[in-house]
């Protein structure tokens, strides 16, 4: 996996997915994003868009840190008034997919390669078939689009797009029973859970 | 329209009325029990300027030279009445002048609401007059801010921002608010204050479990030592803590913004911690078997170097922001929550104990630092005045009753290290920004905040001349302000680092400064300078027993050092005497 040449790189270090459920607010993707600078952290990748439920947003955040690093982040993540709840985990408590685009002469495609069988040996799908390009779609790991890219790059690929990581935690129940709980005048103990006591789970909360 | 108003204060209307987004604010503010406000008018808040004309019998609005002036006047007067302070200004400028002291208060935890006005909405993003991104620039320096552009979201979005302010760990909330929601009208239906934003926990759950590992540790320690921040102050948890710490008879040393929480001569309170702390508490950091530290942030001038800090004791730590912990120290038992309420039932399980020979370890290393420090400072037998001597014949004289707001530099720490304090909130001082010129527009405010007290501003030369023009704010105002300028012809606290550091190469430093007492008597306030011992201790008295206001600058010598001194990159138990 792509983490594990970067833990060479810097000791300690791993990929973690960051996942934070927020209030719908102007602002506060400003608010979560300078936590990181401020410590000269690189977001490796950034996804915001709204949960399983009305009104509550969730983000997905990838670092490249050492879990110290990362435990710290998350409780400057948590402490910001509009943020419910923040988790973090490695890749392997993850599941997640990234999505890629791919646009190629379809001319090129159509003489040099069966494009079924570039659909089916990468899991691809063509989205448009237009008769001066071709847009293929493909999801996965950032193995698994990189490896797209090398095979359409002899047939001319044009443009190559790919999206943030989003990212579901293995071991959670999503945030409903949570958020019921946040609405309480005296949350009760789910809402503040603390890693002290749960580190037996797979689940790092806050 | 005057009716509405005076209704709407007094009671709840039942019914709505048609208000602007002005009155509905100033009414939110009187609801909070804002009854004093900071502030510079200018076109982008005009509207709640024009409304505040009809309130001036329950908001006394105080106009003061600068909005940094303003600011740091809400922070002095949030720190000794521990109210929310309340600060007006304009967009653009107004707004920016007000960064310095909302990164200040958000260091030092002060509750703040900061009102700016904003441009038209449709103006916004247009480069308009005196727009300026205020919600983007204060981020970073606000615990929470919000934009209003529109008048109905006016008396929730209030509520909000006292309610975050307050709870919790305090802080400063900025709210700007565009001219066409001050104007607008729209139909008010009261106040209610807020008491649940759902995802916002102030308080994190306490548990059980931790309180009762930390008093096991406490009731099997040899050489337990408290240290304690100013989370005891804002927890409003002074009485508990005293009990604690008698009921421990644990030793106990403070940070700076902790000072005062429990009285200074209390027999358990072994003194300062930090950089320029006292000798005691700094190497017996790294002597004691478990640190508990109370409602303070292992700041790095309080640690020095981290890896050889504490390394050999457990470490009790607790704080009501969970961020804190582990932040910068490990800590072995985290006790998260309210201090008012973890205290207390720590308290409970430990056992009542005399740690007497421990303690005789700190009595004799204020020995040592008396003989090599300290008698030398406050009771120099003959040369030029001192800043310590200063200090202790104010002491004297104040009998400790008083509030005593410091600016930032040497004077400080002397100000804070020998200053007697009987009383909570009756230290203020620019701990965690350190921000020069803070001390005169914050007495201002503490003086607000605390009528019945004497308020003594100790300023250096330089920071003085920083925030100078507030003068102008206790003229116009009358507030009785006690100005103890301690000039040493120097920017001291930097000429002392570039003469232990930098082989003596002064760059820079060698300040110049106005005649002081005629700059006070040209804004009619009473002044006096002097630099004969003699006359120290009448010219004290004069500048307390003045009616009003007064400026008192004392000429000190010029080149002396404030020790003890951990340096930069040094253990606290390499604290230097010399
Ligand atoms: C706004 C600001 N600028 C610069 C500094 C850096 N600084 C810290 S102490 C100090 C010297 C203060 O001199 P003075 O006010 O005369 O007080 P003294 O140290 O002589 O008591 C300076 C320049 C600061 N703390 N704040």
């Amino acid at each position: 996996m792509s983490n594990q040449n970067e833990t060479e790189k810097a000791p300690g270090k791993q990929e973690y997915n960051i996942t934070v459920y927020t209030e719908n607010q102007i602002g506060l993707l400003n608010r979560i994003a300078i936590i990181f600078t401020r410590r000269k952290i690189n977001i490796h990748s950034l996804n915001t868009s709204p949960s399983e439920i009305e009104s509550i947003h969730r983000f997905n955040i990838v670092v490249n840190e050492t879990e110290e690093v990362v435990k710290k982040l998350s409780r400057q993540i948590e402490k910001q008034v509009e943020v419910l709840k923040v988790y973090f985990n490695t890749n392997d408590e993850v599941i997640w997919q990234e999505l890629a685009l791919y646009k190629v002469p379809t001319d090129i495609i159509a003489e040099k390669a069966s494009v079924e069988r570039l659909l089916r040996e990468n899991g691809a799908r063509a989205v448009v078939i237009r008769k001066d390009y071709t847009v293929f779609e493909t999801t996965g790991h950032r193995e698994e689009t990189d490896a797209l890219i090398k095979i359409l790059q002899p047939f001319g690929l044009i443009e190559f797009v790919r999206s943030a990581r989003v990212a579901i935690i293995k071991h959670s129940e999503g945030f409903n029973r949570k958020l019921r709980e946040f609405e309480k005048a005296e949350p009760g103990e789910e809402t503040s859970e603390n890693e002290f006591l749960n580190n037996g789970q797979k689940i790092f909360t806050m | 329209m005057e009716k509405a108003q005076t209704i709407l204060s007094e009671t709840k209307p039942i019914e709505t009325k048609e208000v602007s987004g002005s009155v509905a604010l100033l009414e939110a503010l009187i609801a909070e029990g804002t009854n004093v406000i900071f502030g510079y008018p200018g076109g982008a808040i005009m509207p709640i300027y024009d409304a505040i004309y009809d309130y001036k019998d329950k908001l006394n609005h105080i106009l003061v030279r600068h909005e940094q002036g303003g600011i740091h006047a809400g922070q002095g007067f949030a720190r000794t009445s521990g109210k929310v302070g309340v600060v007006f200004a304009t967009s653009g400028p107004g707004a920016t002048n007000l960064v310095t002291g909302l990164a200040d208060a958000m260091i030092d935890s002060t509750p703040l609401v900061c009102i700016t006005g904003q441009v038209f909405a449709h103006l916004l993003g247009t480069d308009a007059f005196q727009e300026t991104d205020v919600i983007n620039i204060t981020t970073p320096v606000t615990k929470w801010n919000y934009q209003v552009t529109d008048a109905n979201e006016i008396p929730e979005v209030i509520s909000k921002a006292f309610y975050i302010a307050r709870s919790g760990r305090p802080g400063p909330v900025l709210i700007d608010i565009t001219k066409n929601a001050q104007l607008q009208k729209f139909d008010f239906s009261g106040y209610t204050p807020c008491n649940h934003i759902r995802s916002y926990r102030p308080k994190p759950l306490i548990r059980k479990e931790y309180i009762v590992q930390a008093a096991e540790l406490i009731n099997q320690a040899k050489k337990p030592f408290i240290i304690w921040g100013q989370g005891v102050i804002l927890g409003e948890a002074e009485k508990e803590f005293k009990a604690l710490v008698e009921k421990s008879g644990i030793p106990s040393a403070w940070t700076i913004l902790g000072a005062g929480a429990i009285p200074t001569d209390h027999p358990l309170n072994v003194g300062m911690l930090g950089m320029h702390g006292n000798y005691g508490p700094n190497v017996l950091t790294n002597e004691c078997d478990v640190l508990i530290a109370i409602g303070m942030r292992f700041d790095d001038r309080v640690t020095g170097r981290l890896d050889k800090y504490a390394k050999q004791a457990k470490i009790i730590h607790l704080d009501i922001d969970p961020s804190e912990i582990d932040k910068n120290v490990q800590t072995t038992v985290p006790v998260w929550g309210d201090c008012k309420e973890t205290i207390p039932a720590l308290t409970e399980l430990i056992q009542k104990k005399d740690h007497h020979q421990w303690l005789q370890k700190f009595r004799e290393f204020d020995k040592n630092e008396f003989d090599a420090v300290i008698q030398n400072e406050l009771h120099p037998a003959s040369g030029e005045l001192t800043m310590g001597e200063v200090i202790h014949q104010l002491n004297e004289l104040t009998k400790g009753e008083a509030v005593i707001v410091t600016d930032v530099g040497q004077h400080q720490m002397v100000a804070c290290r020998y200053a007697k304090l009987n009383n909570s909130r009756s230290n203020v001082t620019s701990g965690g920004l350190g921000t020069m010129g803070f001390a005169l527009p914050a007495a201002i405010g503490a003086k607000f905040g605390a009528l019945q007290k004497t308020v003594v501003a100790v300023i250096g030369d330089g920071g003085f001349q920083m925030t100078i023009q507030e003068l102008g704010t206790i003229m116009q105002s009358g507030v009785d302000v006690k100005i103890l300028i301690l000039n040493n012809r120097f920017l001291g606290m930097v000429r002392q680092w570039q003469e232990l550091f930098n082989d003596n190469r002064y760059s820079f430093v060698d300040i110049q400064s106005p005649d002081f007492v005629a700059v006070a008597a040209a804004y009619g306030i009473k002044g006096r300078s002097i630099s004969e011992r003699e006359n120290l201790s009448p010219a004290l008295e004069e500048m307390l027993n003045n009616k009003g206001s007064f400026l008192l600058e004392v000429m000190v010598t010029k080149e002396n050092n404030v020790f003890p001194m951990v340096p930069q990159g040094c253990s606290v138990s390499e604290i230097r005497l010399k």
